[in-house]
């Protein structure tokens, strides 16, 4: 299996975390003495960076948040002065504020090698042409995908999202090997290719994909690797560690989080305290070299876990496991939590419907009713209702056993529900409205 | 016996009980001058399924499958009714006694008369059983 740089990769734990020791000592002492922001956090918190002795004091330090980035907008925590900056990007707000990154040149370099671990332990390098189809611009996804292909040595295809009839000819025009986009709008081509008589299986030379940017299931992996004839992979990053930036090796066993650039910890979203490997909580990254938005314990609002074991690959690095849901997705019905990844989940396994679904969420009374919406296959339409219940309920039956919590199915026309050539949304909550 | 010819083709559509999605297949149908002959909806808590005899069941198939609706094929029989009470129960009868179950049914009045239209788990079993009985099946020809 090759490797970008086997001597980070298969570097020891316990050298590992010992490089990671010295770099969050200097990156705290730095922070403390030049970032106003930093400084008064960590008084509040009443910690010094000479209470850093030991790479676990790390939960000494204060928790950083999404609105941290809010409240300063657009650049009052940058610790880079415009003649170092050399990138902005902005994550879209759907409440509130847009939050701002500003990037050095060393941010976007170690941005780009983490991409090119990733993309190395998939197996692509030079002679790869990688089609990008996530958005090019303020969105991270485009450009971040596009350096990190670039610093392999592959051939970038530039596509970005929409005009999905050209997006496919140039696929099989340009004999794109790879694509990088979300999975909701890899599903999206597939089904276009289908339409213009295009099997991606045969007709194209695509034979990986590499997907995120919203959460995804393992039974869409398999639909996807099935129906596209590729292999699927995980990708992960938020705007604020950069951008996309951590991928799943070949093992497709979670992504692998490179210790000498990030500093990974599970909490508990409710008390903060740290949990143990394998245990579910909030992903929580300390970005060790980051200059011009550091990022200390940042609460990313991810729910997931770690692994902490030598991965199959020989990669020393811990591996994240799929997300499973966001802190803030996370929707409670009937005081018990739900995710609608867990709906996505369920409703893989099921043949007779479709992959698509939307959440409506009322209140009736004091009472909390989740209504599922999903489209019944066209294969498995019949003339008799009572065939048709039977699906209904064999749906409800399997979202009651994974939810916890009774849901209303409606199963609607296919191709009927929204489409989304970018995040999905769909949760529409009316309790709020 | 040819039991062929008495099979008749229906279509079905699932429907979502919203309101416009009939009009909307009438519409079709027009479009492509389909003339519907007979004609039912099952109605469920939230979907409903649109059962139809027309007179060119393929064009209306590709027309509505077009269309992005759920359809498909499904074999049906017809049955003249006589007009005198009792008639339906005969056909029931007949079709209890030999096991074969009626999964739904629906009437229509043509210049036939009054025409029973069954869906049933056995076609031929039923068009044999229905024919040996003395009572009238309309043959496909009559439809498409
Ligand atoms: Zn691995």
């Amino acid at each position: 299996m090759k490797f970008w740089d086997p001597r980070i990769e298969e570097m020891p734990k316990e050298d590992l975390q010992r490089m990671q020791y010295k770099l969050l000592k200097s990156l705290v002492y730095r922070l403390y003495s030049f970032s106003p922001f930093y400084h008064d956090r960590m008084k509040e918190q009443k910690v010094h960076p000479d209470d850093i002795g030991k790479l676990s004091d790390v939960h000494k330090l204060p928790f950083m948040f999404k609105r941290d980035l809010r409240d300063n907008y657009p650049d009052k925590i940058f610790t880079a002065t415009k003649d170092d900056l050399v990138r902005y990007h902005v994550s879209s707000g759907t409440t509130g504020k847009p939050t701002v990154v500003g990037y050095t040149q060393n941010d976007l370099n170690n941005w780009s090698t983490s991409l090119a671990r990733g993309l190395t332990s998939i197996g692509l390098g030079r002679g790869d042409v990688i089609q990008v189809s996530y958005g090019y611009g303020l969105f991270t996804g485009g450009l971040g995908m596009h350096y990190g292909a670039e610093r392999i040595g592959a051939t970038v295809l530039p596509t970005s999202v929409g005009n999905t009839e050209r997006q496919i000819e140039l696929m099989q025009d340009l004999g794109a090997t790879a694509i990088a986009c979300t999975p909701s709008y890899l599903l999206h081509i597939g089904e276009v290719a289908e339409k213009m008589g295009v099997n991606i299986k045969k007709d194209t030379q695509l034979r990986t994909g590499i997907l995120g940017a919203e959460p995804w299931t393992e039974g869409m992996r398999n639909r996807i690797q099935e129906w596209l004839g590729i292999n699927a992979y995980d990708i992960y990053g938020t705007s604020e560690l950069s951008g996309p930036m951590f991928t799943e090796c070949a093992e497709q066993k979670g992504f692998h989080i490179w210790s000498d650039i990030a500093l990974t910890e599970i909490i508990d979203p409710k008390t903060g305290e740290s949990l143990e490997a394998g245990e579910k909580g909030e992903l929580t990254i300390t970005i060790l070299q980051k200059e011009a938005l550091p990022m200390i314990r940042y609460r990313i609002g991810d729910i997931t876990t770690m692994e902490e074991d030598i991965c199959a690959c020989g990669r020393t690095h811990p591996r994240i496991q799929r997300i499973q849901g966001r802190v803030d997705d996370m929707l409670i019905i009937r005081g018990i939590n739900v995710f609608p990844s867990q709906v996505e989940y369920a409703l893989m396994a099921i043949p007779e419907v479709g992959e698509h679904f939307q959440i409506v969420v009322t209140r009736k009374g004091a009472l909390d009713d989740m209504l599922v919406r999903v489209e019944l296959n066209k294969e498995s339409f019949s003339d008799k209702i009572n065939d048709i219940m039977k699906i209904r309920q064999k749906v409800e039956h399997r979202l009651r056993n994974s939810l916890n919590v009774n849901a209303d199915v409606e199963l609607v026309e296919p191709g009927s529900l929204p489409r989304f050539e970018g995040k999905s949304k769909k949760v529409i909550d009316k309790r709020s409205m | 016996m040819d039991t062929k010819k008495y099979v008749i083709r229906q279509i079905s559509i699932f429907s979502e009980n919203r309101p416009g999605r009939l009009a909307a297949i009438a519409h079709a149908l027009g479009e492509e001058k389909i003339n519907i002959l007979a004609f039912s909806i099952a109605e469920a808590n939230g979907f409903g399924v649109v059962r139809a005899l027309v007179d060119h069941p393929e064009k209306a198939h590709d027309k509505l499958l077009s269309l992005g609706f759920n359809i498909a094929f499904t074999d049906v029989i017809a049955v003249h009714m006589k007009d005198q009470p009792g008639g339906l129960y005969e056909v029931a009868k007949i079709l209890g006694d030999a096991g074969i179950n009626i999964e739904y049914s629906y009437a229509y009045s043509g210049k036939e008369g009054a025409v029973l239209i069954l869906r049933v788990d056995l076609v031929e079993d039923a068009i044999k059983k229905i024919k040996n009985s003395g009572a009238t099946l309309l043959e496909r020809s009559v439809f498409h």
